[in-house]
C-alpha cells in the first residue's frame, strides 16, 4: 500500500532526483523545461512520450551523458551535472546500467567480452569479470552464445546481452531508451518481461523509455508522460490482478 | 550546382579537418619526394651538371705577360678548334694570410685572378655568398680556399707591394677551379709583385675536347699562334673532373639513400591518406546508391572527394618543396662544390604529376569497389570495421594480464590491417631514416676526428724550423707563417728546443713529428714519411693491424695499399733523400687521406738520424695555455722555433653541410610519417565515433580512452621501430663503407660500427614517441567526444 511522502521524503531516499532540470539545444525549444521529478529504490518507471518530447534527452542526463543547461540531477546522492567527464565515467560504470534501443554492442567483441566490458573498465580482474559476465549471460538465457559475435544474434538475443551488460557492475539504477523498439513484437514482449522480473524479482530500479503506452503499462509501476520537455503526467500504475502461480517466469527460463 | 557537385561540395565541407589533413599530408608528402627528387638529381654526375651550367673551362692556361703580350694573347681567341674563349685576364700568385674574428690562418700561396665580372661565355662563375668585387680593396675566395671564412674576413699579402690588405666581400666557385680568388683587373695589376713579369690566364672551350689527347690538340694549336715560351702552365677540366668525382662521391650514396627513404615515405602517406578517405565514405556511398546514385556518379563523387584536397596539396607541395630544397641544395652545393644547384623544371612537373597519378589511383580503387558494391552492403558494412578480423590474435591480447583498454587498442591494428600497415611501414622508414641518419652524423664526425686527430695532437705545438715572421701566440690564434723552412733542424737544434720544452713549467709530455719525402722501392717514387717520436699509442684511428712497437714497422693509409699492391703484413723497403735503404713490415692500416693518401707512418729511428720538425705538448692539467706559449715563446725564439696553440679550426664545412643534410631530410621523412599516423587516428576516431561512444557510455574513462587510442600506435611504433632500426642501421653499415671507398679510405670498425644496445633500444622507442606524439591530438579529441554525440553517429 503506497503512504503519500512529503517533497523531503522523497529527495532523502530517491535514487534519481531532477531539479527544475532545462536542457536547450542550440536552436528552437529547449528539449527539456523545468523538469522535476524523483525515482525512489526499486520503482520501475516508465517515460513516454511522442517523438521530440524530450524523454532521450532525460535519460542521457540522468545518465550522466549530457549535461543540463539548468536545474540539477542527483543520481544515488551524487550532482552528476557537476561530475567531469572521467568522473561521469567512473559514476556510470559503478551505479548505472544503460540499455539502448539499438543494443550498442561493439561487433568486434564476443557476447561474453562485451558483457565484461563495464566490469573489466572498473579495474575487476579479468577472470572474476568474465564469471561474473557468464552467470548474467546464463540467467538471462544467452549463455551458450557467450563465445559468438554480437552479429551472429537475433535481435531479442542481442538486447538481452546489453540488459546482461548493463547489470554486470550492479548498478544502482538501470536506464533503458526504447529497449524494444528495435525488436520485433515476440522479441519486444521477451525483453520487457526481462526488465518486469528484474524488478519484481531483484527490485531493481529501473527507468524505461518508451513511446508504447499500453506496454508501458503492463510492465511499470509508475508512468511519466511527456510532452514538448515537459512532464503532462505522473501516475502510479496499479498492480494487475496477480498470475497464474503456477506458471513459469518468462526472463529467467 | 549539380547533385553530383552537391555531394562534392558537401563531402568536403562538412569534413573540414579531414580534407584539411588529406591537403596538408599530400602537401608535405610531395613537398619531401620533390626536395628528394631535386637532390637525387644532383647528385647524379654533379661536377658534368655544373660544368655544364658554368661553360667550365676545357683548358685553363697561363702565360708569361713578358713574351705574349694581352693583344697577342687575345687573339689566340680566334686559333682553328676553339669554340669560346675568356680573358685574357692578369694572374699574380702570393701568399697571404687571413683575419677572421680575431682568429688568423695561414693561406696557402693563392692565383689571385683580375675579373672584372663573374660571368661570361667560359668559366660562369658562381658567386655561392656576398657579391662579386666591385672595387679597390675587395677580394672574393673560391670555395676551395674559404673553408671556415665569410665575407668580412680579410687577406693580407705580405708579398704585393704595400702589404695590402683586402676584404673578402664574395665566396665564389668555379667548376674548373681556374682560380683561388678574385680581384677587379685594376687591383691584380697594383698587387704585382715589384720586378715580377705580369702573368695572363686565358680560358678555353674547344669543339672537341672529350679526351686529353684532343685538349693537348687544342693547346699546340693556341700556343703556336704565341711566341715559344709564352705558356708557363696549364690544367684541363677531365684534372677538376677527377678531382671532383673523388670529393663528391661519398655523398652520392647517402644523399639517394635519403631520397628513396623519403620518395618510399611520401608515397606511403599518400596511399594511407587517400585511400582512407574515400574507404571511411563507404557507408555515405550506400546512401548515395539507395537514392539511385548510379556507380558512375558515386565513384565519381568519392573519388572527387578525395581528389580535390589532395590535388591541392600536392600543388602547394610543389611550392613547399622548392623552398625547402633551397637550402638543402645549398648544402649540396658545398658538399658537391658545384655552382648553384635548382629544383629542375622537369622536377617540378613530374613529381607533382606522379603524385597525383598515386592519387587518383588511390582514390579510384577503393570508389570502384563502394561503386560495385550494392547499395544494401555498403549500408551495412559501413564505418566501422568488418567485426572478426584479426579475433584470434585480440583474443589472445584480450587474454593478456593487461587493462581492458590496452587490450583493446592493441588489437585496433588488426581490424583494419591495410590501413595500418602502411602506417607501420612509413613509421618504420621514419625510424630508418632516423637510425641511418644518427649513424651516419656519428660516422662522419667519427672519421672527421680520425683524419684530423693527428694534427690536433697535444695542447701546443712547436715548430722547429719556424719560417722567418712567425710569432709564438696562444689562445688558439695561429701567427705561423706559411712556407718552406729556413733551414733544416741539426740534432743540437732540436734538443736545444726538446730541453727548453722539457723545463718548460707546465710540459706534460711531447710527441715529436718529421717529415720527409721518401721512395718505396718498386712501388712509388715519392710519398710522405710521417716519423715520430715518443708515440706510444697511435694519433690514427687504426683500420687494420697495430701501431708499431719500435723501428721497422710502418702503418700506411688504405690508398697506399691499394696504389702499391700491399696489404698488412707484407714488406717493403724505403727509400730516403739520402739514399739510405730501409725494410720496413707494414703493421696496420690507418685512417688518413692527406697526400693524396700516400703516406708512411713510421717510428723517427726507422731512419736514423731523424731529428723532429714538430713537437706536440701535452700541458699538465691546469696550466694556463696562452701564458705557457708566451712564456715558451720566448725561450723559443732565439732558438728558431716557434709555440702556438692548437689550432683548431672548427668541423670541415663539407662534414657540415652532410651533418645539416641529414639533420633536414630525417626531418622531412620524420614529419611525413608522424602526418601520416596523425592521419590514420583521425580516420580511425571518426570512424569509431559511434563505438567510442558505447565505451565511454559503458564507462570508460577519458584517460582510458586516450590509453586506448595511443596503445594501438605505441603498439605499431614499437614494432616499426624493431624493423626500422635494425633496416636503418643495416642501410648505415651498407652506405658508410662506400662512402669510405668513394673518398678513396676503408674505415676503422668504430667508425662504422656506432650504434651500443642503448641506443639502439632508444631508437626504437623513438618509433613509438613520434607515434604518440602524432597521435596525441586526435587521442585528445577520442577523449573528449560527447557521449550522447556519438551514440547518435551513424
Amino acid at each position: 500500500m503506497n503512504v503519500p511522502r512529503t517533497a523531503a521524503a522523497y529527495a532523502e531516499e530517491a535514487v534519481v532526483v531532477l531539479d527544475g532540470v532545462t536542457r536547450r539545444f542550440e536552436a528552437g525549444n529547449p528539449a527539456l523545461d523545468s523538469v522535476s521529478l524523483q525515482v525512489l529504490p526499486g520503482e520501475s518507471v516508465a517515460v513516454l512520450g511522442p517523438s521530440g518530447s524530450g524523454k532521450s534527452t532525460l535519460l542521457n542526463l540522468v545518465a550522466g551523458l549530457d549535461r543540463p543547461t539548468a536545474g540539477q540531477v542527483v543520481v544515488a546522492g551524487r550532482r552528476v551535472d557537476r561530475l567531469g567527464e572521467a568522473q561521469s565515467a567512473r559514476f556510470r560504470r559503478a551505479e548505472i546500467g544503460l540499455v539502448f534501443q539499438f543494443f550498442h554492442l561493439l561487433d568486434e567483441l564476443t557476447v561474453l567480452e562485451n558483457t565484461a566490458l563495464p566490469a573489466r573498465l572498473a579495474g575487476m580482474a579479468r577472470g572474476t569479470a568474465v564469471e561474473r559476465a557468464q552467470t548474467l549471460l546464463d540467467r538471462l538465457g544467452v549463455g551458450r552464445h557467450a563465445r559468438a559475435y554480437p552479429t551472429r544474434l537475433s535481435g531479442g538475443e542481442r538486447q538481452r546481452v546489453a540488459v546482461a551488460r548493463a547489470l554486470v557492475n550492479r548498478p544502482a539504477l538501470l536506464l533503458a531508451d526504447e529497449p524494444t523498439g528495435a525488436l520485433d513484437t515476440a522479441s519486444g514482449e521477451d525483453v520487457k518481461a526481462l526488465l518486469q522480473e528484474l524488478h519484481q524479482e531483484e527490485g531493481q530500479t529501473i527507468i524505461m523509455v518508451t513511446h508504447d503506452a499500453s506496454l508501458a503499462r503492463s510492465y511499470a509501476s509508475r508512468l511519466i508522460r511527456l510532452v514538448d520537455g515537459r512532464i503532462a503526467s505522473d501516475v502510479p500504475v496499479l498492480p494487475a490482478a496477480p498470475a497464474d502461480p503456477g506458471a513459469p517466469s518468462g526472463a529467467f527460463r | 550546382m549539380s547533385p553530383l557537385g552537391q555531394v562534392v561540395r558537401a563531402g568536403i565541407s562538412r569534413r573540414r579537418i579531414a580534407a584539411v589533413v588529406t591537403c596538408l599530408s599530400a602537401m608535405v608528402a610531395t613537398a619531401a619526394a620533390v626536395a628528394a627528387t631535386a637532390l637525387m638529381i644532383v647528385s647524379s654526375q654533379p661536377f658534368e651538371h655544373a660544368f655544364a651550367s658554368q661553360q667550365g673551362a676545357d683548358l685553363t692556361a697561363s702565360f708569361d705577360g713578358a713574351k705574349a703580350t694581352p693583344a697577342l694573347i687575345s687573339a689566340t681567341a680566334h686559333a682553328s678548334g676553339v669554340s669560346s674563349s675568356a680573358g685574357p685576364f692578369a694572374q699574380i700568385t702570393l701568399d697571404g694570410q687571413a683575419q677572421w674574428q680575431g682568429a688568423e690562418f695561414g693561406l696557402p700561396v693563392l692565383n689571385v685572378v683580375g675579373r672584372p665580372d663573374p660571368g661570361g661565355p667560359v668559366d660562369d662563375v658562381t658567386v655561392i655568398a656576398g657579391h662579386w668585387v666591385t672595387g679597390p680593396g675587395q677580394i672574393v675566395l673560391s670555395t676551395n680556399q674559404a673553408d671556415g671564412l665569410s665575407p668580412g674576413a680579410t687577406v693580407q699579402f705580405s708579398d704585393a707591394p704595400g702589404d695590402p690588405t683586402l676584404t673578402v666581400v664574395g665566396i665564389a666557385q668555379s667548376v674548373t677551379n681556374t682560380a683561388d680568388a678574385w680581384v677587379t683587373p685594376t687591383e691584380a695589376t697594383a698587387l704585382q709583385p715589384t720586378g715580377s713579369s705580369p702573368e695572363y690566364q686565358m680560358l678555353y672551350r674547344f669543339t672537341q675536347a672529350g679526351t686529353d689527347a684532343q685538349i693537348l690538340a687544342g693547346q699546340a694549336v693556341v700556343t703556336g699562334m704565341l711566341p715559344p715560351g709564352s705558356l708557363v702552365g696549364s690544367t684541363d677540366y677531365l684534372a677538376a673532373q677527377l678531382q671532383a668525382s673523388g670529393s663528391t662521391g661519398p655523398f652520392v650514396p647517402f644523399i639517394v639513400a635519403f631520397g628513396v627513404l623519403g620518395l618510399a615515405t611520401a608515397m606511403l602517406i599518400i596511399i594511407n591518406v587517400v585511400s582512407g578517405a574515400v574507404g571511411s565514405a563507404l557507408h555515405k556511398i550506400g546512401v548515395l546508391k539507395a537514392l539511385g546514385g548510379t556507380p558512375a556518379q558515386v565513384v565519381r563523387a568519392y573519388a572527387m572527394i578525395a581528389l580535390l584536397p589532395s590535388a591541392i596539396g600536392v600543388v602547394l607541395g610543389v611550392v613547399l618543396g622548392n623552398v625547402i630544397a633551397s637550402p638543402m641544395l645549398h648544402n649540396a652545393e658545398i658538399a658537391y662544390n658545384t655552382g648553384s644547384l635548382n629544383v629542375t623544371g622537369w622536377t617540378d612537373v613530374a613529381v607533382p604529376a606522379a603524385a597525383l597519378a598515386v592519387v587518383a589511383l588511390c582514390a579510384v580503387v577503393p570508389a570502384l569497389r563502394a561503386g560495385r558494391m550494392p547499395a544494401n552492403a555498403a549500408l551495412a558494412v559501413g564505418r566501422a570495421p568488418r567485426p572478426g578480423r584479426g579475433r584470434f590474435a585480440r583474443r589472445f591480447l584480450a587474454g593478456l594480464p593487461i587493462p581492458q583498454q590496452v587490450g583493446l587498442g592493441l588489437g585496433t591494428p588488426l581490424t583494419r590491417p591495410a590501413r595500418f600497415l602502411s602506417i607501420a611501414l612509413a613509421l618504420a622508414f621514419g625510424a630508418m631514416t632516423l637510425t641511418f641518419a644518427i649513424g651516419l652524423v656519428s660516422s662522419l664526425n667519427g672519421v672527421n676526428t680520425g683524419i684530423h686527430q693527428a694534427q690536433q695532437l697535444g695542447d701546443v705545438n712547436v715548430l722547429l724550423n719556424a719560417p722567418a715572421g712567425s710569432v709564438s701566440s696562444g689562445g688558439g690564434q695561429v701567427h705561423i707563417k706559411i712556407g718552406p723552412s729556413t733551414s733544416p733542424v741539426t740534432p743540437a737544434g732540436a734538443a736545444a728546443v726538446e730541453s727548453a720544452v722539457t723545463q718548460q713549467s707546465g710540459t706534460a709530455g711531447y710527441i715529436g713529428e718529421s717529415q720527409q719525402q721518401i721512395g718505396v722501392l718498386g712501388k712509388a717514387s715519392s710519398v710522405q714519411a710521417l716519423l715520430y717520436q715518443g708515440a706510444a699509442t697511435s694519433p690514427y684511428q687504426i683500420i687494420s693491424g697495430h701501431w708499431y712497437t719500435g723501428p721497422g714497422q710502418v702503418l700506411v693509409p688504405t690508398r697506399f695499399l691499394q696504389s702499391t699492391g700491399t696489404s698488412v703484413g707484407d714488406s717493403i723497403t724505403l727509400v730516403n733523400s739520402a739514399g739510405t735503404h730501409v725494410s720496413v713490415t707494414i703493421v696496420g692500416e690507418v685512417l688518413l687521406l692527406q697526400d693524396s693518401g700516400m703516406d708512411v707512418i713510421a717510428d723517427a729511428p726507422t731512419f736514423p738520424g731523424t731529428e723532429p720538425t714538430r713537437l706536440f705538448v701535452s700541458l699538465k692539467p691546469g696550466t694556463d695555455e696562452a701564458s705557457y706559449v708566451q712564456s715558451l715563446g720566448n725561450g723559443l725564439d732565439p732558438l728558431g722555433a716557434a709555440a702556438f696553440g692548437n689550432p683548431q679550426r672548427g668541423t670541415n664545412q663539407t662534414i657540415l653541410a652532410m651533418d645539416s643534410l641529414a639533420f633536414v631530410l630525417t626531418l622531412l621523412v620524420v614529419g611525413v610519417a608522424g602526418l601520416g599516423v596523425f592521419n590514420t587516428v583521425m580516420l580511425e576516431v571518426r570512424d569509431r565515433t559511434r563505438e567510442l561512444g558505447i565505451y565511454k557510455a559503458v564507462g570508460m574513462t577519458p584517460r582510458q580512452t586516450v590509453a586506448m587510442v595511443m596503445s594501438a600506435v605505441v603498439a605499431l611504433g614499437i614494432v616499426a621501430g624493431a624493423v626500422g632500426v635494425p633496416a636503418g642501421m643495416a642501410l648505415h653499415d651498407y652506405v658508410i663503407p662506400i662512402m669510405g671507398h668513394a673518398a678513396g679510405t676503408n674505415l676503422p670498425a668504430a667508425d662504422v660500427q656506432v650504434f651500443n644496445l642503448v641506443e639502439e633500444i632508444l631508437l626504437v622507442l623513438a618509433g613509438a614517441a613520434l607515434a604518440v606524439l602524432a597521435a596525441s591530438a586526435p587521442a585528445g579529441w577520442a577523449a573528449r567526444l560527447r557521449t550522447a554525440t556519438a551514440l547518435r553517429t551513424e
